[in-house]
């Protein structure tokens, strides 16, 4: 696979030399001349200098061709959306992944269609909403193009819906549940399953069908 | 008619200036209180503190009954993808954008966004100077 990699930071340069590993090749363009410098070192030739926002630098790289995939992990979330809408709609590559810096400018690349995007901040913060035990609906996956979102449930001793069976539930609409897990062990749930504190239940919901989920499941 | 003005460097303070003379209501949106001087001591106009893609400033800023919206701040992507969200997500219709890059411009042109390319009129406008002046002299010569 040819993949062409706009920014060569950290997370730039350590994606090249993971996907050199696996034997791709990799295009990877950076501005900045001393770390062009640095990088130039450890890539050789696969490194082009200059600015991946502009067409004769992503042309020089390589983007006619097209890649199979074009990644854009600049630091600057302006330069990222404008390299996807560039390789997407005028080089037609099929495949783009776009970094987010800041979480506030998710918000433009949905608008833009800029998908997916991989958000460090927001990867910390599900993370943390994970390991802090008293937070309640966890959200584990987006399906941007489905609109459609995976959740973990903690069910509590002050859940309403501790000691019941599935089918006793008013499952809200727009929701279901997928499956609990219980002593280290996930069981498919079906309407028989009963539900016990300490369960952890996965659900999958459209947007806004939290808050029902939450007073069917958790809010007594 | 109203117009959000984002970016109050040389270009935007000017533009901002002209349309609050031609009896516009202006709003100026820059991150830089200092630049507010550029709109001169007798600025009446509204001038707002903060980031073009701020979606909760833009609203404040009043681009949903906007008119027009002119982004021309120093960065072309920056601009670019403030252009495309005041079209897109407030549907102004009329935004005008400011990009330096011939290029970018006119690929982002060819997608429905009017920008306008400081550089590209540059280069026109000297190219066809220089014509003039060579069909000036060959003239000259002739007579």
């Amino acid at each position: 696979m040819y993949v062409l990699i706009a920014g060569g930071g950290k997370v730039g340069a350590n994606v090249t030399r993971s996907l050199l590993r696996q034997n791709h090749e990799v295009t990877i363009i950076e501005q900045r001349p001393d770390r062009f410098r640095v990088l130039e070192e450890e890539f050789d030739y696969r490194v082009q200098r200059g600015d991946a926002t502009e067409l004769h630098v992503l042309e020089r790289a390589g983007i006619g061709r097209p890649p199979d995939l074009v990644l854009a992990v600049t630091g600057d979330d302006e330069d990222n959306i404008v390299i996807c809408e560039i390789a997407r709609k005028r080089y037609f590559a099929p495949k783009v992944i776009a970094r987010v810096n800041d979480p506030r400018n998710q918000t433009h690349f949905d608008l833009l269609g800029v998908a997916p995007t991989v958000c460090a901040t927001s990867s910390i913060m599900a993370l943390i909403e994970h390991e802090v035990p008293e937070s309640d609906i966890i959200r584990l996956l987006q399906l941007r193009d489905d609109e459609l979102e995976i959740v973990e449930v903690p069910i509590g001793a002050d859940s309403p819906s501790s000691g019941k069976r599935i089918e006793q539930l008013k499952m809200p609409d727009g929701t279901r549940l997928i499956s609990v897990a219980r002593e280290g062990r996930s069981e498919i749930a079906t309407g028989s399953t009963k539900l016990e504190v300490g369960d952890r239940v996965l659900a999958i919901l459209q947007p806004g069908c939290e808050d029902e989920l939450r007073r069917v499941l958790l809010k007594h | 008619m109203k117009a959000i003005i984002i970016g109050c460097g040389r270009t935007g303070s000017s533009v901002a200036r002209h349309l609050h003379d031609a009896g516009w209501e202006v709003v100026v949106v820059d991150e830089d209180e200092e630049v507010l001087s550029n709109l001169g001591a007798r600025w009446a106009g509204r001038f707002i503190v903060g980031h073009g893609l701020d979606i909760d400033m833009l609203v404040e800023s009043g681009i949903e009954s906007a008119d027009a919206v002119v982004v021309s701040t120093d960065g072309d992507n920056t601009n670019i993808v403030i252009g495309l969200i005041a079209q897109r997500r407030f549907h102004v219709e009329r935004v005008v954008v400011r990009v330096l890059d011939p290029a970018r411009a006119a690929f982002f042109a060819e997608r429905g966004l009017h920008t306008v390319c400081p550089t590209s009129i540059a280069i026109g406008a000297l190219t066809e100077a220089a014509l003039v002046s060579e069909t000036v002299s060959t003239e000259g010569a002739s007579i």
